[in-house]
């Protein structure tokens, strides 16, 4: 039960898929990315709108933001995709232990993403209600941040899963949705960056 | 694929008590769906009942103002979100699965909880009636700086309740659309290619795709109007350097699609029940079928013709103009589809066939209308006035809830077992052409006059077209009656429905009435030809006359 044809799917060979419709997990999870990108292209295009129309964009006594620490952020969250992928071909090849490793890895380099977006929000001369520019800065940065603090959520529960006895071994779809979560997240953050940080 | 283990006897029917628990079984939710819907239709037609009742005399003499507001407010949401989404979700429910030949949706569970958030979201938009302030005032499109208006300061209030209902109303059309296009996708019978699938299912497959594409911006639309409400922002607001026509953006990037996601389906009950009632097979079905799809894409790019008079640029309004007019073309190849399935058929004159051919003759008359506002010029002249609101309703009630009856009037044997009544049937069918339009015709004229929409009292020119208007809503209410007297007595003891009572042609026909819980199980039919095979001869599936002959033989025993 690797693969399925869009016809095999609805003619069941094996009971379990025909309750489980574990085949389908994927699909359904791909379709759902798509949607959820929608929110954040909503996000940025507002974002974009009021920047442009904007007279003062800054509000007074901001300087603008500073790029460093986000800048390391960036480069630990976007090397933790690679970690990922190492991870997935570990499991591949069936070396459980390193996949684990790896795994536990990137969900490190995810949280220190976040604690470094926690630490750069507490250190921040405006907020949430400082006009345009702090409501759009917040809601980005926050919402994006919601999505890693899941995607660190659904590593989890995977590694979780991995200790169930011969749950890795047939065709596990968790994973592969979480890595594509992740992939996800990643992508939207790099735009995030080119457009709060990057853009002058 | 052996016929032989074909379940001889069907289990004993389940209890009805089913219908009140967290059931998994698509077609049980596709009930709950439909039951619940029109529990709110009553809601939302007592309330319109209300605003014609207070229309009936220019004075605004029956409520009080701001309860107006309120009142027209609820009416739109809980029409829109509680009414005709979830009738919907409850007809794709009971359509597909059987339709494509699958024992259920791909995800039950997550039908279970996508169907359980209706109430939820329906309860707390009912309960901010109750909450000091009143419900929302804004409009069903809750629009700032009117929305963002909190003047009793509380963080519970009528518009954040409103916003929490539409965003949880987003998240359960979300799980229903990724359910629901996965299960078309993927689950579909042997021999079933994409060309062999009905239209009902083609055009769920297009309105699903539009809800995954819009929803999402109404919703991050609807968060930061959330933000700006109770938590001090300014993303609307003018004086914090905010955009208030950067809301009318998002809330109509996803609310034009929305109409298509409310019309798109009704096409498909149309391209379903004209061939079935005419004896012809749908004509031009590629065209219908791929003509979905020329909506989507052109559905997207229509949205600003909602706000011409929005102060958006000149270029802005040219384009929007062009490409919804360009929206009339697929839609007319649909509509000359069913006129040329209609010509020549053999016309069988039956309730749901009825519904049919006064939604049509509905659907016709938005469209003309719908393309005199896409005109800029003359939507600058009509744009909030009643000419909108006698177009929307006839789309909306005209043609959406005429040809949801339709389905409903025609699938119901298929689903509870029993004929529902002729007469009463079309008797309904009768007061609700004549109700509506008598109520939303009027309208017409009293947009061109100038009369204003989302107002209690009025000019006493206008009075002769709104009490002729208020009459028609009064016969629409009476128009409830026989449909649900005919529901409740034809699911008590109407007459067994075998399990093709219509002749129609498709696979859901193909299963005993109702079908059991798994539908075909483990059996399912091979597809071998495309559908609408009327007066071809040709069989649907492989080895349907044994399928068809154990079907009566399991009816005559029983
Ligand atoms: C008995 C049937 C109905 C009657 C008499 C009726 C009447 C009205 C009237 C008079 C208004 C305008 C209120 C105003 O602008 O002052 C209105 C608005 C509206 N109606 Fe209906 N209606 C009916 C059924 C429906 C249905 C079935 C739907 C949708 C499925 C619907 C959706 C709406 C919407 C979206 C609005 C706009 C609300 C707003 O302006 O915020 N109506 N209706
Ligand atoms: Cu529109």
């Amino acid at each position: 039960m690797t693969s399925t044809t869009p016809l095999a799917g609805s003619a069941p060979a094996s009971p379990e898929a025909a309750h489980g419709h574990a085949n389908h997990n994927l699909t359904g999870f791909i379709i759902f990315l798509c949607s959820e990108s929608v929110i954040f292209l909503a996000f940025f295009s507002g974002y974009a709108i009021l920047r442009t129309s904007a007279l003062d964009w800054l509000p007074p006594g901001v300087e603008g933001l500073e790029w460093r620490t986000p800048l390391v952020n960036t480069a630990v969250l976007i090397s933790s995709s690679g970690t990922m992928v190492l991870a997935e071909q570990f499991k591949a090849r069936e070396k459980l232990w390193l996949f684990r490793g790896f795994w536990l890895l990137t969900m490190a380099m995810g949280g220190y993403f976040l604690v470094g977006q926690a630490v750069e929000w507490s250190g921040l001369a405006f907020g949430f209600s400082s006009g345009t520019f702090g409501g759009t800065f917040y809601l980005l940065t926050g919402f994006h941040g919601l999505h890693v603090a899941t995607g660190i959520l659904l590593m989890a529960i995977m590694l979780v899963k991995s200790f169930i006895p011969g749950n890795y071994t047939g065709g596990e779809q968790g994973v592969q949705a979480t890595s594509l979560f992740w992939h996800f997240v990643d992508v939207i953050w790099i735009i995030l960056f080119l457009l709060l940080y990057v853009w002058r | 694929m052996t016929i032989a283990t074909f379940p001889p006897e069907p289990p004993p029917p389940p209890s009805w008590t089913r219908y009140l628990g967290f059931s998994t079984d698509a077609k049980v939710i596709g009930i709950q769906y439909i039951v619940t819907a029109f529990f709110f239709f009553l809601i939302g037609g007592l309330l319109a009942m209300v605003i014609r009742g207070e229309l009936i005399t220019p004075a605004a003499d029956l409520v009080d103002r701001s309860v107006y507001n309120g009142i027209y407010t609820m009416h739109g949401t809980i029409m829109l979100f509680l009414f005709i989404f979830p009738v919907l979700n409850g007809l794709n429910n009971l359509l597909i699965p059987t339709m494509i030949g699958a024992p259920d949706m791909a995800f039950p569970r997550l039908n279970t909880a996508a169907f359980w958030l209706v109430p939820v979201f329906g309860t707390l938009l009912i309960a901010s009636f109750f909450v000091p302030g009143g419900p929302a005032t804004a409009g069903w499109w809750s629009y700032p700086p009117v929305s963002i208006q909190n003047p009793l300061g509380h963080l519970i209030n009528g518009e954040s309740m409103w916003i929490l209902a539409v965003a949880l109303s987003g998240i359960s059309s979300i799980m229903g659309a990724v359910n629901f296009v996965t299960t078309i996708l993927r689950m579909r019978a042997p021999g079933m290619g994409f060309f062999r699938m009905p239209v009902f299912c083609w055009t769920a497959l297009a309105a699903q795709s539009l809800q995954l594409i819009g929803l999402p911006a109404l919703t991050g639309g609807a968060v930061m109007l959330l933000m700006d409400l109770s938590f001090g922002t300014s993303f609307y607001r003018p004086e914090g350097g905010g955009d208030p026509v950067l809301y009318q953006h998002f809330f109509w990037f996803y609310s034009h699609p929305a109409v298509y996601v409310i019309i798109l389906p009704v096409f498909g009950i149309f391209s379903e029940l004209f061939p079935v009632y005419s004896r012809k097979p749908l004509f031009g079905y590629v065209y219908v079928a791929v003509a979905s799809f020329i909506i989507v894409g052109l559905g997207l790019i229509v949205w600003v013709h909602h706000f011409f008079s929005s102060g958006v640029p000149q270029w802005m309004r040219d384009l929007f103009m062009a490409t919804t007019m360009l929206i009339a073309v697929p839609t007319g190849v649909k509509v000359f589809a069913w006129l040329g399935t209609l010509w020549g058929g053999k016309l069988r004159l039956t309730t749901p066939m009825l519904f049919c051919i006064g939604g049509l003759v509905n659907f016709v008359f938005a469209g003309i209308t719908g393309v005199m506002l896409a005109t800029v010029p003359i939507d600058i002249h009509v744009s909030n006035t009643y000419f909108v609101v006698g177009h929307f309703h006839y789309v909306i009630y005209g043609a959406a809830v005429m040809g949801i009856f339709a389905a409903v009037y025609h699938w119901f044997p298929k689903f509870t077992g029993r004929m529902p009544y002729e007469g009463l049937g079309k008797l309904h069918c009768l007061l609700t052409f004549v109700g509506a339009n008598l109520n939303f015709l009027p309208m017409h004229p009293l947009g061109l006059m100038g009369m204003p929409r989302r107002v209690s009292s009025y000019d006493p020119e206008f009075a002769f077209w709104n009490v002729i208007a208020s009459l028609g809503a009064f016969l629409l209410g009476v128009s409830i009656i026989p449909f649900l007297l005919n529901m409740l007595s034809s699911w008590i003891r109407g007459p067994r429905a075998t399990h093709n009572p219509w002749d129609a042609i498709g696979l859901e026909w193909l299963l005993p009435s109702p079908p059991p819980e798994d539908n075909f199980g483990e059996e399912v039919p091979t597809v071998i030809s495309r559908p609408y095979g009327y007066g071809s001869g040709e069989p649907l599936v492989e080895h349907q006359a044994e399928i068809e002959r154990r079907l009566q033989l399991q009816e005559a025993a029983a």
